[in-house]
């Protein structure tokens, strides 16, 4: 089976953001990067696939030099190859722009499945999956916390309000990866697999090696973008519940709920 | 009259609803109020579509949150929500309309859903979307980026549909005006031939409240110690109608399951009361629920960051306080305090 994962990188979780003076982007110096963590479910997903029935795995993304550092990550983890999209021309690009780059890139691998985080924890757009799957006229498969495939037939387990779904599609398919770390438990990249890492194929592309005309891109091809940036509104510390015990601030708390804030 | 002529009427704002077991979703409401609104602000009727089965009959109560119409495709093979076979009969019904902006509940299925539809019709999504205003230069909408950190304002280039889905719980929802009702139109489409199909669905246990749309939510964390101790926090969650989350460390800890996790790596919220328990309230936690209306924390360590941030702080030890608050609840909501 030939298997794509597409891996965003983002800042780390614990990264204070910062707005930048432009008033609509975040101050980027200092920010430590990683792999989107659901893009990592969906590579940990895919390794297990590979492991079960053989086959091939790339990872494929969109972004400056400093993208070079996840993939490696990715091809140290398991990853056969790896392709990066770095082009001026995809500053301000759209999850559509976006979108429609990925869907040219894997047309030129050519997979059977592709995997994909089910959002990303930075801009957290939520949609560059469904969309790659729409312009390649795929089906795809929502939010996945199980997945199973055979050379026809890919299978997911899917939370839904109140219970789970189970879905099955017909390959070439996509699947968008949901779940935490607890579902997934994904994989540390081990010494060796850092050394193997670095002989694997990493391959920088531009807009023009796809075929993409890059004026449709960019800023200028975008159907949405930021306006502006702003904090949201900050919550200021309320008010300590006082009381002589634990009771006293029960009956307080329970009467300002009631009473003031009305809130039950 | 439109659809017999085969021309567009004038634009108007379409809202998606969200049928599920027999009724509307909440959210569904809350999306058509808000597309009210918006559709008063461009001078303009609100439509819906309503995909589902058994939904002919229930949807002219859309009309008692401002639709004016609807239009209706009622089959049994759209129980269950699928973006292979759902996209098309929505993008066909578009199609007809010329919608000014589309808009959808930020629910699983609304949030999958908007980025298919946004994928097949090539417009610009912007998802979980906190706020909409509507001025000259078009909509806007707000929406939490990088785990809460920041807002972003997103804008549409000239001509580009917006489509945005809605954060349940975040707008407000105009009281049913039960003396309305919409006009519906059915449509007929051919039963499809997906490539994808649901297999099958289970339902867990009770079918409590919905975390996503619950408006009070009583959390537990770390402080918890154990899975048995969240039997206080079911009881107190009785009491006020709530529904019961966890901290992504009580859901590692397999104290509680994935599904019930709030923050950046679970569930979104933003009830009208947030009630976090033994949680110390990391960026991560914040990111789940920094949108509640009210949030109460209760935790004996004083340093724990999330007593800064709360409305009301109470500084006990959890396992001493709870009951207690929960005998409080019972007797003001019985009459007695």
């Amino acid at each position: 089976m030939k298997i794509v994962v597409l891996i965003k990188q983002t800042p780390d979780t614990e990264s204070v953001i910062r707005i930048a003076e432009d008033g609509k982007s975040i101050v980027t110096d200092g920010l430590k990067w990683i792999i989107n963590p659901y893009d990592e479910f969906a590579l940990e997903a895919a390794l297990r696939l590979k492991e079960k029935d053989g086959g091939t795995l790339s990872v494929l993304s969109l972004g400056p030099q400093r993208v070079v550092n996840s993939m490696i990550t990715a091809l140290a983890m398991g990853a056969d190859d790896a392709t990066i999209i770095d082009d001026p021309a995809l500053d301000g690009a759209d999850a559509l722009g976006t979108a429609t780059i990925l869907s040219a890139a894997i047309e030129k691998i050519g997979p059977d499945i592709v995997l994909c985080g089910s959002r990303a924890i930075d801009c957290d757009q939520a949609q560059t999956g469904a969309m790659v799957a729409e312009i390649l006229g795929w089906p795809h498969l929502p939010v996945a916390v199980a997945i199973e495939a055979d050379q026809r037939r890919v299978t997911i387990e899917r939370r839904i309000e109140g219970g789970t779904m189970s879905l099955r599609a017909t390959l070439p398919a996509l699947v968008t990866v949901g779940g935490s770390h607890s579902v997934w438990n994904p994989r540390y990249a081990s010494l060796p697999g850092i050394i193997k890492a670095k002989k694997k194929p990493l391959a920088v592309r531009r807009l023009s090696d796809l075929g993409l005309d890059p004026a449709k891109f960019g800023l200028a091809g975008a159907k949405i973008s930021v306006a502006s940036l702003e904090k949201p509104p900050q919550r200021s510390a309320g008010r300590i519940v006082e009381g002589g015990d634990a009771r006293e601030k029960a009956r307080e708390l329970a009467r300002a709920l009631h009473e003031d804030s009305g809130a039950f | 009259m439109i659809l017999n002529e085969g021309k567009p009427v004038a634009k108007s704002v379409c809202v998606i609803a969200e049928f599920q077991r027999g009724g509307f979703r909440s959210s569904t409401f809350e999306v058509a109020s808000e597309g009210r609104k918006i559709a008063d602000g461009l001078g303009c009727e609100l439509c819906a579509i309503a995909l589902g089965a058994g939904v002919a009959e229930r949807a002219p109560e859309l009309g008692r949150f401002g639709v004016d119409r609807v239009f209706v495709t009622d089959e049994p093979f759209l129980e269950h929500y699928l973006a292979e076979v759902y996209v098309p009969v929505i993008a066909d019904v578009l199609g007809r309309i010329e919608p000014a902006a589309i808009l959808l509940p930020a629910s699983a299925d609304g949030k999958d859903l908007g980025a298919s539809l946004a994928g097949r019709l090539r417009e610009g999504l912007a998802q979980d979307c906190t706020e909409i205003v509507c001025d000259a230069s078009g909509l806007k909408a707000r929406r939490p980026v990088f785990g809460g950190g920041c807002d972003a304002w997103c804008k549409w280039a000239p001509g580009a549909i917006p489509i945005i889905t809605c954060r349940p719980n975040t707008m407000d929802c105009s009281g049913p005006d039960m003396h309305r009702s919409a006009e519906t139109i059915r449509i007929g489409v051919e039963k499809p031939r997906p490539r994808s199909e649901v297999l099958s669905v289970q339902l867990e246990g009770s079918g409590g409240v919905e975390l996503t749309e619950a408006s009070i939510i009583v959390s537990g964390g770390r402080g918890m110690q154990g899975a048995e101790n969240f039997a206080m926090l079911e009881e107190l969650a009785g009491e006020l109608g709530a529904a019961v989350g966890a901290s992504r460390a009580a859901v590692e800890a397999n104290w509680r399951p994935y599904a019930d996790q709030v923050g950046q790596t679970g569930k979104i919220v933003s009830p009208a009361l947030y009630i976090a328990v033994g949680i110390s309230g990391s960026i991560q936690h914040f990111a789940g629920m920094g949108s509640s209306k009210c949030i109460v924390a209760v935790n004996n360590n004083p340093e724990a960051p999330i007593l800064g941030k709360a409305d009301y702080a109470v500084l006990e030890d959890l396992f001493e306080f709870i009951p207690l608050l929960t005998e409080e609840v019972r007797k003001i909501r019985s009459g007695i305090a």
